[in-house]
């Protein structure tokens, strides 16, 4: 697995997954999964990863999240921004999410983390915000649906 | 970028006519080699920002220019708000009023050699940055109300700085406008413990050495010579900034529409400068100006207090502050008739020519100071704008910076932190970043030649090169 970037590796796409994808100067963020649930929370996860890996941040601290937006997609941005508001304030990395999607307008969420470690975490980036650039949350086939967006770092 | 549909008027200027819903033609300045270079994204933002309404003479871009969010970064565009012209989230951004000042210490290499370590290790020690990096002032919900309005100027008046480094900064160091009342209080929560903090990514803080005079008469009214060492902070408005951004962004998305606004792009989101979301982000983006001044004024001060521990000779006066990331009210003469207008700057930089009023008077003779940073390791520049009333290009714009080459995962491929240290380090430039992998994302190879950049920024006419500056110490975040 690279370090990254988190691989289906020879399962069913609809494992779900986070990754990167090209962007020049900040970084695209996507998160698949099963349901939209689940693609919200590996999204968060490509959020992690843009900082850090999320396998080293421990699940010492549980905040819970609730945002709305007037669709699905805005609905991603909302949730993003929402995430990078408590990592700057809190000043805290979250590697565990738990997300509800209700209507495709309100999200539920908890996210489990820790306070920043520099040494330990090394931190490459501080997100600045969500941006509506390459957007897109959609079931892309059955049972796979896809999250994505470009964050300004 | 494809040059099908574009006019080479000369070597470092391209025009492309206004077709389809376009109000004003495209004109990108650059050479073909820097446009061969550049993403297709740059042509179709340049036509997306040339139909918003209000918009005069043209929309711009710098040799720079590359893919933004809405704008191209290098993007400029200004709008006449009795045309129903707009402001917009997406054409200032995230980082309202990043930007960079150089400060000059009056020393020479042979002074900072024998302490570079001790200078590095102290400036990184000192200077607040990276992720997870608290600042030294708490603001209250009085002294945020304070520095909101007074910019560098609350800065100075807190005892970080001196009234010399206000006239060396642009709008003397206070944004007029401010309207804090609609910063919200997410953003002051966020700044609440960021102020004097370097931030993280691109941003950084660099010992320099004069390596280059282009211009010496320029050079001599700077203050630079050769050998001389400088010191350049590069960040903005840290999280309050970046909230403010946040917010609007997603708000003139919605109100776009209300007013009559098609978006071909909802990152272009906007709303028009006389409107109620348009004014009060114009009032709100003020504010933003104002914590950026303020706290690269700190950081000033923080910069000061190391020198005066490690090299007490040093005498850090300021040359210059430029924002990049900024709208602004200002008068410019189009078609022979001056106009009030809102010049948005998106990762470009103001560059006013000789005898401009809002000059200090040391420098009004030369034109402003035009700082563009290079990438960790690499050189720096300082320009002097050009032009007058009659002959500014772009309203007296220039670029900022050179552009990554690649995406940080693929820099993150080809190098690794530890490495890029090292390697700097046998070439005398010392790098104090809390991460391996920061430091690879911003590793020099990622970035593009920025010296094309500057050598097309002067023959375009849009600044003239006085100085080159290479770094001996790199801190960031």
């Amino acid at each position: 697995m690279e370090l990254f970037e988190q691989q289906a590796g020879g399962k069913s796409m609809t494992e779900p997954h986070w990754e990167h994808f090209p962007h020049q100067a900040d970084v695209g963020v996507r998160g698949r999964g099963p349901t939209r649930d689940a693609a919200f929370e590996q999204v968060a996860l490509a959020l992690t990863g843009a900082v850090c890996d999320p396998h080293i941040v421990r699940s010492i601290d549980r905040i819970e999240i609730d945002c709305a937006a007037e669709d699905e997609e805005m609905l991603l941005v909302a949730w993003l921004n929402a995430l990078i508001y408590e990592m700057a304030t809190r000043r805290m990395l979250f590697g565990r999410y738990q997300v509800h999607v209700a209507d495709g307008r309100h999200l539920r969420a908890e996210a489990w983390g820790e306070p920043v470690d520099v040494p330990r975490h090394q931190p490459a980036v501080e997100p600045k915000g969500a941006t509506v650039t390459e957007l897109r949350v959609a079931e892309a086939s059955a049972g796979h649906w896809l999250a994505q967006c470009v964050v300004d770092v | 970028m494809d040059t099908t549909g574009w006019i080479n008027v000369s070597e470092t200027e391209w025009r492309y006519p206004p077709r389809g819903d376009m109000r004003v033609p495209a004109l990108l300045y650059a050479t073909a080699d820097l446009i061969a270079d550049m993403d297709d994204k740059v042509q179709a933002q340049m036509i997306n920002v040339a139909t918003l309404p209000g918009i005069v003479a043209g929309s711009y871009a710098m040799p720079d220019a590359h893919w933004g969010y809405g704008f191209p970064i290098g993007g400029v565009a200004a709008f006449a708000p009795e045309e129903g012209g707009v402001i917009s989230a997406g054409g200032v951004g995230f980082d309202i009023s990043c930007g960079v000042r150089t400060l000059l210490s009056g020393l020479t290499r042979s002074d900072v050699e024998p302490v570079k370590e001790k200078l590095a290790d102290a400036l990184a020690a000192r200077i607040p940055a990276g992720v997870g990096s608290i600042g030294a002032l708490h603001l209250d919900d009085g002294e945020m109300e304070n520095m909101l309005l007074g910019g560098a100027g609350w800065a100075v008046k807190r005892g970080y700085g001196t009234e010399a480094d206000l006239e060396r900064t642009e709008e003397l160091g206070i944004m007029a406008g401010a309207m804090p009342e609609n910063v919200s209080a997410r953003a002051r929560r966020r700044q609440q413990d960021e102020m004097g903090t370097l931030g993280s990514g691109n941003h950084y803080l660099e010992l320099q050495r004069v390596a280059a005079i282009y211009d010496a008469s320029a050079a001599d009214a700077f203050g630079l010579g050769l050998d001389d060492i400088a010191v350049s902070i590069h960040c903005g408005s840290r999280g309050l900034g970046h909230q403010i951004g946040t917010e609007f962004l997603a708000k003139m998305a919605v109100t776009a529409g209300q007013h009559g606004i098609v978006l071909p792009d909802r990152e272009l989101a906007c709303a028009p400068l006389n409107s109620d979301i348009g004014q009060q982000y114009l009032g709100a983006m003020r504010a933003a100006v104002n914590c950026a001044l303020a706290n690269r004024q700190i950081i000033t001060h923080l910069v000061r207090s190391v020198f005066a521990d490690v090299l007490p000779k040093a005498q850090l006066k300021l040359l210059y502050d430029v924002s990049h990331n900024t709208c602004k009210e200002e008068r410019h003469l189009v078609d022979g008739v001056e106009r009030r207008l809102f010049v948005h700057r998106k990762g470009a930089t103001r560059a006013f020519g000789p005898g401009h009023p809002d000059l200090p008077a040391e420098l009004r003779d030369v034109g402003q100071p035009v700082l563009i940073g290079g990438s960790m390791g690499t050189q720096s520049y300082i320009l002097a704008g050009v032009g007058n009333a009659e002959s500014e290009r772009a309203f007296s714009s220039a670029c900022h910076g050179a552009g990554r080459r690649m995406s940080r995962h693929q820099a993150l491929k080809q190098w690794r932190g530890q490495a890029v240290v090292e390697e700097l380090a046998a070439r005398g430039i010392l790098i104090r970043s809390p991460s391996w992998r920061g430091v690879a994302e911003e590793a020099p190879g990622a970035y593009k030649d920025v010296g094309a950049v500057v050598d097309a920024a002067d023959h375009a006419g849009l600044a003239r090169k006085v100085a080159r500056l290479e770094p001996l110490v790199c801190v960031k975040g």
